[in-house]
């Protein structure tokens, strides 16, 4: 039973990370690139929140959909003003201008907000409900329906919509997709706000867990565990990572004294080095996208 | 304009390609060596940091510059050699055995580290290295019978020649001798076949391939070289810092140093020293930055990762050779006034694979 309860709460704490690492991979199935500043741009998605809905007073809802509207217009310019002039150059440059941005942000929030610890009333704070003696916090609860809604969302989204399978075409394949007049660089733009509201989503979900400062901007760093052991560039890949990751890390924590003390902290990490070292493909990879030397 | 007449191959290797170079180096040096001569005890100590960072700098550049391999994880080499260093003084084991030692290891444990990782290529290694500067900083927390914990643990400060290393130009000397020596030996790798290779890879990994680089052999021996050289840096900061906690050594510490070789200039042992000169003085110049801005803004602790941000974000888009790209330049444009050309140091696009099946 106790096994139960602790794969409940890892699935939810998972659910953050699959939502992270949705964004890694959907921009670098569109653009080839890895977005560092994930976890610093679900940062201030949370941020945003706590101000909007904590010290502006607004209904959580609409709090929450302002955000996520905010975030993604913020997206769709950081790709379209900044990341988009270094096309072209080696991977290293992207790697080395998102880390720069994400320290921005993380410096802007502490400038901004000041580096205390904040938190924000939801409708889900402080109540859970009994089931058959497992007991489910409904944060938990939140963050797990939320994540159902935002994948399915996703998933209409991609198989449905005109822009949608635009997408998916220009991820594929720019030129071919140039050719059939989509206008690539408005997509991958249009790509960047999706995940960075991916992003602000998973943030004002995880605030009610660990209250809002600089130092969630972490959970960027284990998103890439989840990515990776999900195979980069499969999106359910992405999701179930996150849950094994989320799942393995409670499981560690609980049986710390079985392995080494301080296991939970790097769990993540260990995985992270583990896939890449045995099965650097991950496990949703429809081919092999590590090349090996 | 000046032109070599080459009469020989074994020219196109030489360390100093003419009189003139040997003519401004040496000048360099004999003013390095009179620095105590020149400025107080303060400036000198900060010079001793520039040239520990130079160090540092000097292997995450055989790694980053001249094989194209990013590491985010080179603080945990740092870490290493200042705690290989301090746990050896603290047994008896006298300064001059103790820095081998540290190289060795350093360099094994970087050979160990990367034969697994360095299957990977691009993203994927800068996530691994990130993961493993954690995963460091995690083991120097924790492992408090060689590292002393979060407890922190003192550095003993040797005596050479009768000389302590609380007397600042000792330290300093001490320093810049291993600054040169390293810079020596780097230069010595890098114009050896190894350092070809090196190249070779950066470049293209196909191509070096098919001229018979053993590319697994050669990155791991690039991870490995850079190791070494970052753990004798890690030496080094150990004095400088004189209390090791684990804290130093986290992925902050990472970054400062890819910011080093970033703003110094990639692909060039000139940058290292000028990417050390702005990181080391940084500090300073953000201190003074405070003192212009309004009280509530300056007195942030959230400035200087800001502006560190920022001032990365910038090379990248607007001076991707750093500041010896920049100075390079400048030479070639007055070298050639008035025909200098912009086109010259245009970089030729790498597009992504379009038609991924």
């Amino acid at each position: 039973m106790q096994l139960i309860q602790l794969i409940i709460d890892g699935v939810a704490s998972g659910c953050i990370y699959g939502l992270v690492a949705l964004g890694f991979v959907l921009i670098y199935k569109a653009t080839e690139t890895i977005n560092f500043a994930q976890g610093d741009i679900l940062m201030l998605g949370a941020f945003v929140a706590f101000s909007l809905i904590g010290v502006l007073g607004m209904d959580y809802i609409m709090g929450f959909a302002l955000t996520v509207v905010i975030i993604a217009v913020f997206g769709f310019f950081l790709d379209s003003v900044v990341v988009r002039q270094i096309i072209g150059q080696p991977p290293f440059a992207t790697v080395m201008l998102t880390i720069g941005i994400g320290f921005i942000l993380r410096g802007f929030a502490s400038i901004y907000w000041g580096t205390d610890i904040f938190s924000f009333s939801t409708p889900f704070s402080g109540k859970i409900t009994e089931f058959n003696g497992l007991i489910i916090s409904y944060v938990n609860l939140s963050i797990i329906i939320g994540t159902v809604i935002l994948v399915s969302v996703l998933y209409l989204f991609f198989t449905f919509s005109r822009i949608g399978v635009a997408m998916r075409a220009s991820s594929e394949n720019q030129l071919a997709a140039y050719y059939m007049g989509i206008p690539v660089k408005f997509i991958f733009s249009l790509i960047w706000s999706i995940s960075a509201a991916t992003a602000a989503i998973a943030g004002v979900l995880l605030a009610p867990i660990t209250l809002v400062d600089t130092s969630i901007s972490l959970i960027g760093l284990k998103a890439f565990a989840a990515a990776v052991l999900g195979g980069f560039g499969s999106i359910p890949g992405a999701i179930v990572g996150g849950i094994i990751i989320g799942i393995v890390e409670q499981l560690c924590g609980t049986y710390e004294n079985y392995l080494f003390e301080g296991v939970r902290e790097i769990s993540a990490y260990l995985v992270l080095i583990l896939t890449l070292i045995i099965y650097p493909r991950g496990l949703f990879s429809d081919k092999a996208e590590v090349k090996k030397v | 304009m000046r032109f070599i007449f080459k009469t020989n191959y074994a020219q196109d290797i030489n360390i100093a390609r003419h009189g003139g170079d040997k003519f401004w180096y040496s000048l360099l040096i004999i003013l390095m060596l009179a620095m105590p001569l020149i400025i107080d005890d303060f400036y000198l100590g900060e010079i001793s940091y520039v040239c520990i960072l130079a160090i540092a700098g000097i292997g995450l550049m055989i790694l980053s510059g001249y094989t194209g391999l990013a590491s985010l994880g080179h603080a945990a080499f740092l870490g290493i050699g200042a705690y290989t260093h301090a746990f050896l003084l603290t047994n008896g084991v006298p300064f001059f055995a103790s820095i081998p030692i540290v190289v060795i290891v350093s360099f094994m444990v970087g050979a160990l580290i990367g034969i697994p990782i360095l299957r990977l290529t691009g993203m994927y290694l800068a996530i691994a290295t990130l993961a493993l500067c954690f995963i460091a900083e995690h083991v120097f927390i924790k492992w408090e019978h060689f590292t002393g914990g979060n407890r922190g643990m003192p550095v003993p400060q040797p005596e050479i020649m009768g000389m302590s290393f609380y007397d600042s130009t000792t330290f300093y000397y001490v320093c810049l001798a291993f600054l040169i020596l390293s810079m020596f030996a780097a230069i010595n790798i890098l114009r050896s076949p190894t350092g070809r290779a090196f190249v070779a890879i950066r470049d293209s990994e196909i191509a070096a391939q098919s001229l018979g680089v053993n590319l697994g052999l050669y990155k791991a021996l690039s991870f490995a070289i850079s190791g070494a050289f970052t753990g004798l840096a890690g030496a080094l900061l150990a004095h400088y810092i004189g209390y090791l906690a684990p804290d130093i050594f986290n992925i902050f510490l990472s970054l400062t140093l890819l910011l080093l070789i970033v703003v110094g200039g990639m692909g060039s042992l000139h940058g290292t020293v000028f990417g050390a000169i702005f990181v080391g003085s940084l500090p300073q110049l953000i201190a003074i930055c405070r003192d212009y801005l309004p009280s509530s803004v300056g007195s942030q602790p959230g400035l200087e990762p800001m502006l560190f941000g920022l001032i990365l974000v910038l090379f990248i888009l607007y001076e991707p050779l750093g500041i010896y790209g920049r100075w390079v330049k400048i030479k070639l444009f007055f070298q050639l006034f008035p025909t200098y050309k912009k086109q010259t140091f245009k970089k030729q696009k790498v597009f992504t694979k379009s038609d991924r099946v």
